[in-house]
């Protein structure tokens, strides 16, 4: 987030949530949304379904999947036409505004509705709001993201915040809530296969030095393969063997077929997790690890916030904490570097090679959190980013228009369905810890694929009937649900269920920049079993 | 600023405070059941009662003036209090010792302030009729004998978290807190997320599973990017509750249904307990020694053979960023940038 969630919890003037089903994904930043919204603000929502948040909506655009760029630069055009801009904060902050306005100046509204299924006055009356009500915070998640084209979703939102001078403010900002509770730290300390840790690019020659030296290694200066590229490289012979800490790749990752052909084929699979997950399935040696509650270290939060975790009980049996495993794993690999005392070893480590993480501290930490950049010991932590420059070469903003791309996939006669997936309220991910919840599985207990009521009357469906859904990747059963949330046309599925995983279903086509999936739009038949 | 005496004390408080709140200031109890700070006011419950100016009126509702004088504990207000106690008393389950907010419940705290006359209450008392509790919710429970109508989990579920799932029902003597139709609480919109249980002042609604912890240890909730603040509840070897951190600036105690009830997976029976090496197709236990040297070995001939960028690293945005940064320090440290986590899914 280039923002904190105090701030725009109680300064946004307008929330535009678009992409996120926040109440269920991210249900405590819900809470203080649906608060703010009784005192005042304005809310626009955005999305294929009509989520829970929804509900409290100034407007509600129930766009198509995979258009949201189109939806995006409609609200662009408007905000350019009725000169809704922010003209200070062009002038003074950005670059590239005349190029920008140019080429959303050519497109139109009408073609953006068409495209959409938005009516064009809908698209309008968001824009106003958004810019005519400022401070205003967009909120966004994987809906923007997993798309081919999600780089330029995330290029359409900054456009927006940028036209409208909503950045660098309190309750302002682009703020893509992060799923997983470290989902930002892991990317922060380098766990990506472009950049080392603080987002030092691997290819610039003073941190591949910084680094090689540090690590008393000679580290490639060329970019590392992303995960989603790891198994069709293991198909190809590329990948031969493969090290999976804490994850579930046989269920989480598009097109599990390909996913299990791959894994089969490795000379080598390592899988280290707290339990016997379905990838463990396809392991040569399977490692027990620790829970949180079984060790010390940080997480750090969506709004960039370096948080403690703190052992409260031992491991069982002879589990051990990754840290530990790393640090003898790394010895015994005869790699320079693993003696280490422990988590506050390893974040002094990270402060010394990341300028970005220097002044935080495990001292500093007792006191609460602290959210980076945190340059200096004394330094307060940023909770709100670009309030003076951008991180580009003349510091200021530079706008980039997009092109409207479909998806690589579309609905047609032979898989007239689209499917888009997404997460409930009382499950995460795989599925591997809540589904080990009696309660939660007693909440909700197993996959349920939503449909159209139009589409379920057309069908003949009813309520838990079984179907089974295809794509051309695989087939998978579920229940059905039919719901007044989705359009015809359109079916929603979880994948925290192994037994009727969307995964088997969805597309592994990746955006060519972020090298995302697009799992939030492929083609898909359904038929009664 | 306004000065206000209270009980002969003078206090200076905030043009626009009640007198509730002026006598928390000057350090003066005054009874309360419906009354919460992280709420709007209700003032149902009428055991605030004061007398201001010579008047008396609900303290939590009554804002102060400039020179009010305010008495706490005249004979008029005892009155007033001890009649409205007993009459929540007198529909109120007898039984504290099997309560699951016995020494911790704000109806007992009250009663002892009032001073209620046993052989007074028994005559007053009505026959509570057994209401079945609704146990339809997997981690907490609504028992309907112990509500006192206070009203602070329906403001709870509307200005909490914004679901109000439930609201007060039918009128007089069946007044009751329910969901849309009166159906069991797991049949509504409620999300579960806990925070009307935290809040009950008694035991009407209660966990399911309550365990009493032995200590407590400030720790962050592994699901979501939130980052919420908790309080593990530790007995023995077992996290047998969380809590969420009030002094935590990010979600200052509130959590969802999966930070404050979804941690079971932590003690679960089905935890990896020793590594294990696949051997001619079957997965046998090994030692650490064993499973790691395995690991050595097959990791050097890949990269002796194949090159450093035969390897890959998907870590985990599950781990700390201390083990991530190990994780890709390992990789790197080898030869190859191919470490990546699950950021994209």
């Amino acid at each position: 987030m280039t923002n904190s969630i105090d701030d725009i919890a109680d300064e946004a003037r307008v929330f535009f949530i678009t992409g996120s089903n926040t109440t269920e994904t991210h249900p405590v930043i819900g809470y203080r949304i649906r608060r703010a919204i009784k005192k005042g603000a304005r809310l626009i929502v955005a999305d294929p379904r009509r989520i829970k948040i929804a509900e409290h909506a100034d407007v509600f655009l129930q766009l198509k999947p995979g258009t949201n760029a189109a939806l995006l630069q409609g609200m662009a055009k408007v905000i350019l036409d009725e000169k809704l801009y922010d003209e200070d904060f062009i002038k003074d902050r950005t670059e590239g505004f005349e190029e920008y306005a140019e080429k959303i100046g050519s497109i139109e509204l009408n073609e953006m509705a068409e495209i959409t299924g938005v009516p064009a006055e809908k698209i309008a009356e968001a824009a106003r709001i958004y810019a005519g009500n400022s401070p205003a915070a967009i909120l966004y998640t994987m809906g923007i993201t997993q798309h081919t084209s999600g780089t330029d979703n995330v290029l359409a939102l900054a456009g927006l915040a940028t036209l409208t001078g909503n950045m660098g403010k309190r309750g302002g900002g682009v703020n893509p809530l992060r799923g997983q509770n470290n989902v930002q730290g892991a990317c922060d300390v380098g766990a990506l296969p472009n950049v080392f840790p603080g987002y030092q690019p691997v290819s610039s020659p003073e941190a591949n030095k910084k680094f090689s030296e540090a690590y008393g290694a000679e580290i490639p200066d060329k970019p590392g393969m992303p995960m989603t590229k790891m198994f069709k490289a293991a198909l190809e012979d590329k990948i031969k063997g493969v090290y999976v800490m804490g994850e579930n790749p046989v269920v989480s990752e598009p097109d599990i077929c390909k996913i299990t052909e791959a894994l089969e084929k490795l000379d080598l699979v390592i899988v280290q997790d707290l339990f016997f997950t379905e990838t463990a399935d396809y392991a040569d040696v399977v490692l027990p690890a620790a829970s949180f509650a079984e060790k010390d270290g940080t997480f750090v939060n969506t709004e960039r916030r370096v948080q403690r975790i703190r052992k409260a009980i031992n491991a069982p049996g002879e589990a051990r904490s990754d840290l530990d495993i790393f640090c003898e794993l790394g010895q015994k690999l005869g790699l320079k570097g693993f003696e280490y005392s422990g988590a506050a070893d390893v974040m002094k480590e990270i402060g010394e090679l990341n300028p970005k993480w220097k002044g935080i501290t495990y001292e500093r930490l007792e006191e609460g959190g602290l959210c980076w950049p945190c340059p200096e010991e004394d330094h307060p932590g940023t909770p709100i980013l670009y309030g003076e420059k951008f991180l580009t070469g003349s510091g200021k903003a530079q706008f980039k228009p997009v092109d409207y791309r479909p998806p690589a996939e579309v609905p047609d006669e032979e898989y007239p369905f689209i499917l888009t997936t997404g997460r409930s309220l009382y499950h995460y991910h795989t599925g591997t810890m809540t589904r080990r919840s009696r309660g939660l599985s007693d909440l909700y207990d197993m996959e349920k694929a939503m449909i159209s009521l139009e589409d379920a009357k057309r069908l003949g469906l009813n309520e838990n009937d079984r179907i089974r859904l295809t794509s051309r990747r695989g087939e998978v059963e579920a229940d059905v649900k039919p719901v007044s949330e989705l359009k015809e046309g359109t079916v929603f599925m979880t994948f925290h269920f192994a037994e009727s995983c969307a995964n088997q279903l969805t597309n592994s086509e990746l955006d060519p920049v972020a090298s995302i999936p697009e799992l939030k739009v492929c083609a898909v038949n359904l038929e009664k079993v | 600023m306004y000065k206000v005496t209270i009980n002969g004390l003078e206090t200076a408080v905030e043009k626009g405070s009640t007198v509730f709140e002026a006598a928390e200031k000057a350090g003066i109890y005054i009874p309360t059941l419906c009354h919460h700070p992280d709420l709007s006011t209700f003032g149902g419950c009428r055991v605030c009662m004061v007398d201001a100016d010579g008047k008396i009126v609900t303290a939590c509702r009554a804002p102060v003036k400039d020179g009010m004088v305010v008495k706490t504990d005249t004979d008029e207000v005892r009155r007033v209090r001890l009649s409205n106690v007993e009459l929540i008393l007198a529909s109120h389950h007898k039984d504290c010792q099997s309560c699951s907010r016995n020494n911790s419940c704000r109806l007992q705290e009250v009663s002892a302030f009032v001073g209620i006359n046993q052989d007074r209450m028994r005559q007053i008392r009505r026959s509570v009729e057994p209401v079945k509790p609704d146990e339809s919710n997997p981690f907490f429970h609504r028992d309907f004998t112990r509500c006192i109508l206070c009203g602070i989990c329906i403001r709870t579920c509307e200005e909490i978290n914004g679901v109000a799932a439930i609201d007060f029902a039918f009128r007089g003597f069946h007044t009751k807190v329910a969901v849309l139709g009166d159906k069991p609480i797991k049949e509504s919109k409620c999300e579960s997320c806990g925070e009307c249980v935290v809040r009950c002042p008694t035991g009407a609604l209660y966990l399911a599973e309550p365990v009493v912890a032995e200590r407590e240890v400030e720790s962050t909730c592994a699901y979501c990017g939130v980052g919420c603040g908790i309080k593990l509840g530790v007995r023995g070897d077992r996290v047998v509750k969380v809590e969420g951190n009030r002094d935590n600036e990010v979600n200052r105690g509130d959590l969802c249904v999966k930070g404050r009830f979804g941690f079971d997976f932590i003690n679960h029976p089905d935890r990896l307990k020793k590594p294990l090496l696949k051997k001619d197709g079957i997965f046998v236990e090994s030692s650490w020694d064993e499973a790691l040297d395995f690991i050595v070995d097959k990791m050097s001939d890949i990269k002796a053979r194949h090159g450093a960028d035969a390897l890959g690293g998907i870590s985990s945005a599950r781990c700390t960023s201390e083990e991530n940064y190990l994780f890709q320090k390992i990789f790197r440290a080898m030869g190859t940038n191919n470490v990546d986590h699950c950021a994209r899914l």
